[in-house]
């Protein structure tokens, strides 16, 4: 898999729960992973990786479900930056 | 009420900046005074007034607001120093730390721009609110609720053991939303806010602590603080890392205090035509206590440092600094009551006063049960084949 943000994101959330199966475009809420801890986690990861801040109104559950959509919203906050 | 006498007036206070200013203060405006202050139980405003002068309540907010974008491996330093003085002093500077450390994060630029300034100054001392009578580590069970009224909010139910409650000017409330737990910022001075003393705690006797009680607080919309629905736990996560950091390195001072103690008087005192420090079983606690003081601030500056690199194992690395350091500070604080003897065991020596207060550092901001739990599911994760 090419080292892209989803690749990424996806490389993090599998070493953060090493035993389970976890794609792309699968539901991590609905697989019972998130939890505030998790959440927390995952912020911080996503803002020190690619070098993006999360403004409050984007931490939506619909920007987090999968990580593509969490890599799409990379790709719009790195665009705004680059803006 | 036993009043408590401050060190001179006249006496000059210089900013705090790294661990040696840090230490200098509390050597010269805490430690003389901490058995004072447990036994009267409270913090005189003097002290505080003293704190603020040297920048000690919030110097990791930015210059822009009036901190002094401290980093936070140093700020564990200071708060190491402060808590090897008093940990009631140091228990108050751990929650206005984090209420200080969730408007910055968390805050708007209108709640930044109204809270900070004062924050950073110490003008106004924040507390927070999220243990209840029936809730302590089981966030899960509070029932303080926060209902949302026209544009604003309605916020009813109790809180119980804030630290610095007596004293705080601005609470930061964890109520129950309609969809999740929310975070609120309130004045003390909100109609409907009550506040009653806790007194004769086992330990950080003066850390003012109280049961803080909301009946019909009207608030405004920007009192909520951070963002709604699935994120709004963070919130409490990250304000509680931060107070879990304090904490630890309130643990570290702890032991250190417990180490100094120890040696001190293991140095004068004999037994039997011997020092107490060439008994071997001395010895023994004397290495353990040394190299535990090591290990625990090892731990903290490491957690630290993965903080100011914006690193998130720093939230892994804090369960275990504090988890770590806690246990250590209470297994130390006994062994350094067993070292003093029948005189460890009374007033003229620190050690009783750091074996209560060593064994609320395994209680607040999570039980070390809870912490114990928490890190075992970091097992699977640390497994490298």
């Amino acid at each position: 898999m090419p080292n892209t943000a989803e690749s990424q994101i996806l490389a993090f959330v599998r070493s953060r729960y090493p035993q389970a199966e976890i794609t792309g475009d699968q539901d991590i809420f609905s697989l019972g992973f998130v939890n505030s801890l998790f959440a927390m986690e995952l912020v911080m990861f996503v803002e020190k990786t690619f070098e993006v801040t999360i403004p409050n109104e984007e931490l939506r559950i619909d920007n987090f479900r999968t990580a593509g959509s969490m890599a799409e919203l990379v790709g719009r906050l790195s665009e705004e930056l680059a803006a | 009420m036993t009043i408590v006498t401050q060190a001179p007036v006249a006496q000059e206070t210089s900013p705090v900046t790294d661990r040696a200013s840090a230490r200098a203060f509390v050597d010269t405006f805490i430690v003389p005074y901490a058995e004072a202050y447990d036994q009267a139980g409270y913090i005189p405003e003097e002290l505080l007034d003293r704190m603020a002068e040297a920048g000690l309540w919030a110097p990791f907010l930015p210059e822009e607001v009036g901190g002094a974008g401290m980093d936070l491996v140093t700020l564990g330093e200071v708060h190491e120093e402060v808590g090897r003085g008093c940990s009631s002093v140091r228990s108050l500077l751990t929650v206005h730390t984090m209420v200080s450390w969730a408007v910055q994060r968390w805050g708007s630029a209108a709640q930044r721009q109204k809270w900070a300034p004062a924050l950073a100054k110490g003008e106004v001392l924040g507390a927070f609110c999220l243990s209840e009578p029936g809730a302590g580590s089981d966030t899960s069970g509070i029932t303080t609720t926060a209902v949302q009224s026209g544009t604003g909010w309605v916020i009813n139910g109790g809180k119980k053991w804030i630290t610095g409650g007596q004293r705080a000017d601005l609470y930061l409330v964890f109520a129950r939303t309609a969809s999740s737990i929310g975070a609120f910022l309130v004045p003390r001075e909100s109609p409907g806010v009550g506040v009653r003393p806790i007194d004769d705690m086992l330990g950080t006797r003066a850390s003012m602590l109280a049961e803080v009680t909301f009946d019909d607080v009207r608030l405004d919309a920007d009192a909520l603080l951070g963002p709604s629905g699935f994120t709004a736990g963070m919130v409490l996560t990250g304000t509680l890392d931060l107070g879990r950091y304090s904490v630890a390195a309130g643990s570290v001072g702890i032991i250190q205090a417990c180490l100094e103690a120890s040696a001190t008087y293991t140095s004068a005192r004999e037994v039997g035509g011997s020092v107490l420090r060439d008994l071997p079983l001395i010895q023994a606690k004397l290495s353990d206590m040394v190299t535990d003081a090591r290990a625990a601030r090892l731990l903290l500056a490491e957690a630290g440092r993965l903080k100011d690199a914006g690193e998130a194992s720093t939230i892994m690395a804090t369960w275990v600094a504090k988890y770590f350091a806690s246990t250590a500070a209470a297994r130390h604080a006994s062994e350094a009551v067993q070292i003093h003897g029948a005189n460890g065991c009374s007033p003229d020596y620190p050690v009783a006063r750091f074996y209560r207060d060593a064994k609320v550092m395994e209680i607040i901001e999570g039980s070390n049960e809870i912490q114990r739990i928490t890190i075992a599911g970091q097992a699977d994760r640390e497994v490298t084949s």
